[in-house]
């Protein structure tokens, strides 16, 4: 016989088995990032060539603009290859970023139909656009083999910041998302902000044509952490790596993370009712 | 025999905001302009100043109590805003109440619509893992199931179309049929019968009723007393966020229909609700010269429902429809505005009513409820009003009243030729 299981419902109450549950759900978070996988390369008939042109044409216009233009420094590497490796993370944390912060809102309907931990709803967003990272990981290694540019073994720790982007994009997108349920113009923030990301991030340029002084304060936009240890594993010692910035970086990261969780939680309550 | 679901002292509170002008939703832009303007009104020292918002609490549930046996089946009725839905949403968790706790034992399943998380672009096959996974399946569940899904939903061969291709009856067929192969130990439905058509009814109707006898606990909301009456054993009436009556089902559903028809409202109006983007405001009924009705009409006597409803938003090929019930709540007349063409529709956004027309002499003597939705294709309901009015027909004359039958159209008779042999 199956065992009875007892579930209390009480005020407050949703926090006890709220862990266990999401694990129970996760099955139902597979569903959904599978759903909008499919949903996403269904609707666009240039489904997947999307993912492709976009990071390929701002890397064109980058290269143009900061390589031959301004003639920043690209440390001895073929300036579009420094470019595209740090289009990688920045694409990945931009596309999660927007899809995790409209995910509750494109999912009211589920949310005000059927119980699940909602962590799932912005979760499945994000490993949606994990999607496109495998895609852009591609053609980035189309481009090194045109340049004939191999990475070394460092390449090996890239998943570690991949992480790291994961965390920070995950974390920012939890603070949207339940934002976004209790005021709707937050969703014309993310836009603004990721394109204004876009600038003040070492994206077009090498983070060394920051003055020294300045360096570690750079550090306080997490993404110049991830950015440059994206280049670091993928181009080697050519783009050396401030280690207390990365610190600096990650701790951002978490501190992000672990509010957004909170925050998240504690909003969750009402999603159902607001939405 | 221990209890299934118990509800003890169950509230729920809402925050109505009101505010003057405003859509449903709060915008990070008001909410700064408000502070920055109290805070000038601060500055210059007017006080506080008059809040353009006001907050007002609602208890959509009032203390309610109940417990259900393991294996009972018990159906939920009440008028619209009772409390009905919210108390399924507590119990489904997908709000939580503001006081009071349920408990709960055993795996629950509640289908609160029909199809929920059902994606237009994906197909059949897809679908059906998709809401399986929603409905709290798991993979291997739903592939042990899925040849018995696909038969209970006759579309087999339709199970690689985008369900945007699917008519509107294939959808929910298909729909219901992921819901009527869970097997929950607890099993929470809300008025998802009331879709599709009479033979599907009927055989979702039986599905629910195994799901019974195999010992489920069932927890059925629904307007159809038939519906109710086939299924339950027990029924609760709610009223105004509390338990007005709580016993077998005949002695509550005749209850629940002596209320409605005692109230004898002429119209029926409704608090707009913000957060429905198209809602239908209010119904009334008049008679067909535009006279008020005081007690019951002639059989003769023609009678005008009025739809009023509000669309924030404009809704394309938008359409009302008007329903006319007997007591037992099986449908008399089911009217659509679509029905002839350049009648109204419900396109334009702003406040917008139609006016229906029942002839005479057409419905029996009798009491009947109305009931207005307006809706849009392809998705259908957007809003209803469900048992919004009341009316009782009478026959002055008395000389055909006591026959069956709802039409009490004259008929003519002519005499054929007599032939003789």
């Amino acid at each position: 016989m199956n065992e009875q299981r007892e579930i209390v419902i009480r005020p407050g109450m949703g926090e006890l088995n709220y862990w266990r549950d999401l694990w129970r759900y996760r099955e139902l978070f597979l569903f959904l990032a599978w759903r909008d996988i499919l949903v996403r390369y269904k609707q666009t008939a240039i489904g997947i060539a999307w993912s492709v042109i976009r990071p390929l044409a701002t890397m064109l216009v980058f290269t143009v603009v900061f390589g031959k233009l301004a003639k920043l420094p690209s440390n001895g590497v073929p300036y579009p290859v420094m470019v595209y490796a740090a289009m990688l993370p920045w694409q990945f944390f931009a596309n999660s970023l927007a899809e995790c912060a409209s995910s509750l809102i494109d999912n009211a309907n589920l949310l005000t139909k059927v119980y699940f931990p909602r962590l799932i709803v912005p979760a499945g967003a994000v490993a949606v656009s994990l999607v496109d990272f495998a895609i852009s990981c591609a053609i980035l290694a189309g481009i090194m083999a045109w340049y004939r540019f191999v990475p070394d073994l460092r390449i090996l720790l890239l998943p570690l910041f991949l992480l790291m982007a994961l965390a920070a994009s995950f974390g920012m997108g939890l603070w949207f998302a339940a934002l976004n349920v209790k005021y709707r113009d937050f969703r014309y923030v993310v836009p603004f902000l990721v394109q204004f990301g876009l600038y003040i991030s070492p994206v077009g340029f090498s983070s060394s044509i920051v003055p020294e002084k300045w360096r570690l304060a750079y550090f306080l936009n997490p993404m110049v952490g991830v950015i440059d240890g994206f280049r670091w594993a993928i181009l080697g010692d050519r783009f050396p790596v401030q280690w207390s910035g990365l610190m600096l970086s990650g701790l951002l990261v978490l501190a992000i993370l672990a509010g957004g969780v909170l925050y998240f939680r504690r909003m969750e309550r009402t999603f159902a009712d607001v939405v | 025999m221990t209890s299934a679901i118990s509800v003890d002292n169950l509230a729920k509170k809402y925050l109505l905001t009101h505010q003057a002008g405003q859509g449903s939703y709060l915008a990070l832009r008001d909410v700064l302009a408000e502070g920055v303007k109290s805070f000038g009104r601060r500055v210059i020292g007017k006080g506080s100043g008059d809040r353009s918002r006001s907050m007002e609490e609602f208890w959509a549930l009032k203390g309610v109590s109940f417990e259900v046996k393991q294996g009972e089946r018990v159906g939920i009725i009440g008028r619209n805003g009772a409390g009905k839905s919210t108390l399924l949403k507590i119990i489904s968790r997908i709000t939580e109440p503001t006081t009071g706790s349920v408990r709960l034992r055993g795996r629950v399943a509640s289908l609160l619509e029909v199809g929920t998380g059902f994606h237009p672009e994906l197909t059949g096959r897809e679908n059906i893992y998709l809401n399986g996974a929603i409905l709290g399946m798991g993979r291997g569940e739903i592939r042990r199931k899925f040849d018995e899904i696909v038969d209970f939903a006759e579309t087999e061969r339709f199970l690689d179309t985008p369900v945007k291709r699917y008519s509107s009856g294939m959808y929910v067929r298909l729909a219901f049929a992921v819901a009527a192969h869970l097997e929950p130990e607890i099993l929470v439905v809300d008025e998802v019968l009331a879709v599709g058509d009479a033979q599907f009814q009927q055989k979702c109707l039986g599905k629910m009723e195994q799901a019974g006898k195999e010992g489920r606990t069932v927890l059925f909301v629904s307007h159809q007393m038939g519906a109710i009456s086939r299924l339950c054993g027990r029924a609760i009436l709610l009223g105004e966020g509390a338990i007005a009556v709580d016993g077998d089902v005949e002695s509550v559903t005749k209850a629940y229909l002596d209320a409605a028809l005692s109230a004898g409202a002429t119209s029926a109006e409704r608090c707009p609700d913000p957060d429905k983007p198209h809602q239908i405001t209010g119904v009334s009924i008049c008679k067909g010269d535009g006279t008020a009705i005081s007690g019951p009409v002639g059989v003769d006597e023609q009678l005008a429902v009025q739809v009023r409803c509000r669309l924030q938003t404009p809704l394309p090929g938008g359409y009302a429809v008007l329903a006319v019930k007997d007591l037992k709540g099986e449908y008399v007349l089911f009217s659509d505005s679509r029905d002839h063409d350049g009648s109204a529709t419900y396109a334009g956004a702003g406040e917008i009513s139609a006016t229906v027309t029942i002839p005479a002499p057409l419905l029996a003597p009798g009491r009947y409820s109305i009931s207005a939705y307006i809706g849009r294709p392809p998705t259908g309901t957007v809003d209803a009003c469900i048992d919004a009015l009341t009316f009782e027909v009478e026959d002055l004359h008395g000389v055909r009243s006591s026959r069956p039958g709802h039409i009490y159209l004259p008929l003519q008779w002519q005499q054929d030729a007599p032939s003789w042999r």
